[in-house]
């Protein structure tokens, strides 16, 4: 491998990996007083259990070494326990750092659910459902969008817009539908207890997206240069649309609606960043973050209770910035094995593809995440009574307290 | 012997602190506190959701003073603490039994 290659990737799975607490953070200070800390806890899990998992089965399971590339549905059992895996082949490592770098990702996915679940679920059941999720979820519908039977079809997915955000996104509506709504929602608020922290959290989301975007071009080259420019711009279009909506709908530009327009100019610039160009990535931007400042009002309209906003978040965000590479795709610049969009000259064709991964996934995603939350559900139970719900997690669950008033 | 309580808007802690030493006070308590009155609570929006929130956060401060005191230092923190809109706050008086300073034991006005 490359030495540059090398050092780059390397770099972008460190940013990766410090995207987790930022999304510890970004969570935590839109959630209670009384429950930061299982909220924190809940993320740090996906740290601890995720990495060991995936070096047991989980890299192997989704497919991700070469020698399974053309796996269509899941990959193997070839390299479980990292069997053959090292760095004395001729790849010098690149194989190694892959699978570090996607480790990452396989984190932070099941992460992203747990905001849609805060304030309620128990922490032993998450602690099952995150790393089962991972397994039977994350891998199977990685494999097909890299290099399985959506992939080779032609459909584009980046850095994980599908098989992440889309992913995690309906996964995180599945177990809420199970989960039930938080007491007192959406009667009583429950507003965010730190807007710093939610600042903070956005800021270092938006650090280690350099890694997540620009990093999945698995080398340093000018695929990852224009990854990077795009998650730049699109993050920052998105905050100011999801900001001026806010402005203009509400009266006021708000920290959250310019934190929440980042984090979904993030997403939704994710399946697009190695393909699009020029000016596409602001206008991937705006558009997600105009859809999505609308689209968490769903929640309170169809009374599913989505605690911190996933599902128009990630899902929404995910699946916008996905389709919409079936209008900006431009071939011109990533290479002829790339479908060139609608306003790039290539017709429906690509679109019909986003449109046909996104909804495999979707379906697989939330069949199979109900029945987790259905099994987990009846037997050690998913949800806290209503003394611990009402009382805090931090406490109960955890036996801390984030904030002590004195001392 | 009395105790002057007072709740007034948190900005005006400053200026009624400064007028109360110029008029000779020795000591006073300060606590935030929440409630609501006439002005009751406004509203946050977060994500294009309104939250209501009831209560407004206010200073509450107690001062000890002589009886020959209380309509004077009444006076100063009324005038200090008025901004003429709505949520300035109230002050009243409390009778006092008896006063104590803890380190000397001294007893009742000499413990102001």
């Amino acid at each position: 491998m490359d030495a540059g290659d090398a050092a780059w990737v390397m770099i972008s799975a460190a940013l990766v990996l410090f995207m987790t607490p930022g999304l510890a953070l970004f969570y935590g200070g839109m959630d209670r007083t009384k429950n930061v800390l299982n909220m924190l806890m809940m993320n740090f899990w996906c740290l601890l259990t995720i990495p060991i998992l995936w070096a047991v089965i989980g890299y192997s399971l989704a497919g991700a070494n070469g020698d399974d590339f053309d796996k269509k549905y899941i990959g193997s059992l070839d390299f479980a326990f990292l069997k053959g895996l090292g760095i004395s082949g001729e790849d010098g490592g690149a194989t190694l750092i892959t699978l570090v770098f996607l480790a990452m990702f396989a984190v932070i996915t099941p992460a992203l659910i747990s905001g849609a679940v805060a304030d309620r679920m128990k922490f032993s059941a998450w602690a099952i459902f995150a790393p089962v999720w991972m397994l039977l979820v994350f891998a199977p519908v990685f494999k097909w969008i890299y290099g399985g039977w959506l992939g080779s079809r032609g459909s584009l997915d980046f850095a994980g817009g599908t098989a992440i955000h889309v992913n995690a996104g309906i996964a995180a509506l599945a177990v809420v539908l199970v989960l039930g709504k938080r007491k007192g929602w959406p009667t009583e608020g429950h507003p965010p207890h730190n807007m710093p922290m939610v600042m903070l959290g956005t800021g270092i989301l938006w650090f280690g997206w350099f890694g997540f975007n620009a990093g999945s071009a698995l080398a340093a080259n000018g695929t990852a240069i224009q990854a990077f420019l795009n998650t730049f711009l699109a993050a920052a279009a998105g905050g100011l649309a999801w900001g001026v909506v806010e402005k203009l709908r509400d009266g006021h530009f708000t920290n959250l609606g310019a934190a929440s327009g980042i984090v979904v100019g993030l997403v939704a610039i994710t399946p697009g960043a190695g393909f699009v160009s020029g000016m596409s990535p602001i206008y991937i931007g705006l558009i997600a973050g105009v859809v999505c400042a609308f689209a968490v009002g769903l929640k309170n309209k169809a009374g599913y209770d989505d605690a911190l906003d996933v599902v128009g978040v990630h899902f929404v965000g995910g699946l916008v910035g996905s389709l919409l590479i079936g209008f900006f795709s431009s071939p011109d610049y990533f290479g002829s094995d790339v479908k060139a969009g609608l306003f790039e000259g290539g017709g429906l064709s690509l679109l019909g593809e986003q449109a046909l991964a996104n909804g495999a996934t979707i379906i697989y995603s939330f069949v199979v995440t109900t029945l987790i939350a259905l099994a987990l559900k009846a037997t050690i139970g998913l949800r806290v009574d209503e003394e611990t719900e009402v009382g805090g997690l931090d406490l109960a669950e955890h036996a801390e307290t984030a904030y002590h008033g004195t001392n | 012997m009395k105790l002057i309580t007072a709740v007034i808007k948190p900005f005006k802690l400053d200026d009624v602190k400064g007028v109360l030493k110029d008029a000779g006070i020795q000591g006073l308590t300060v606590s935030e506190v929440q409630g609501f009155g006439r002005q009751s609570g406004h509203t946050e929006v977060y994500r294009g959701t309104e939250y209501t929130i009831d209560f407004v956060p206010k200073v509450k401060f107690e001062v000890l003073v002589d009886d020959a005191d209380v309509d004077r230092i009444i006076e100063v923190i009324v005038a200090a603490a008025r901004t003429d809109k709505i949520g300035d706050g109230k002050v009243w008086v409390t009778d006092v039994d008896q006063i104590v300073r803890i380190r000397t034991g001294e007893l009742g006005t000499d413990a102001i």
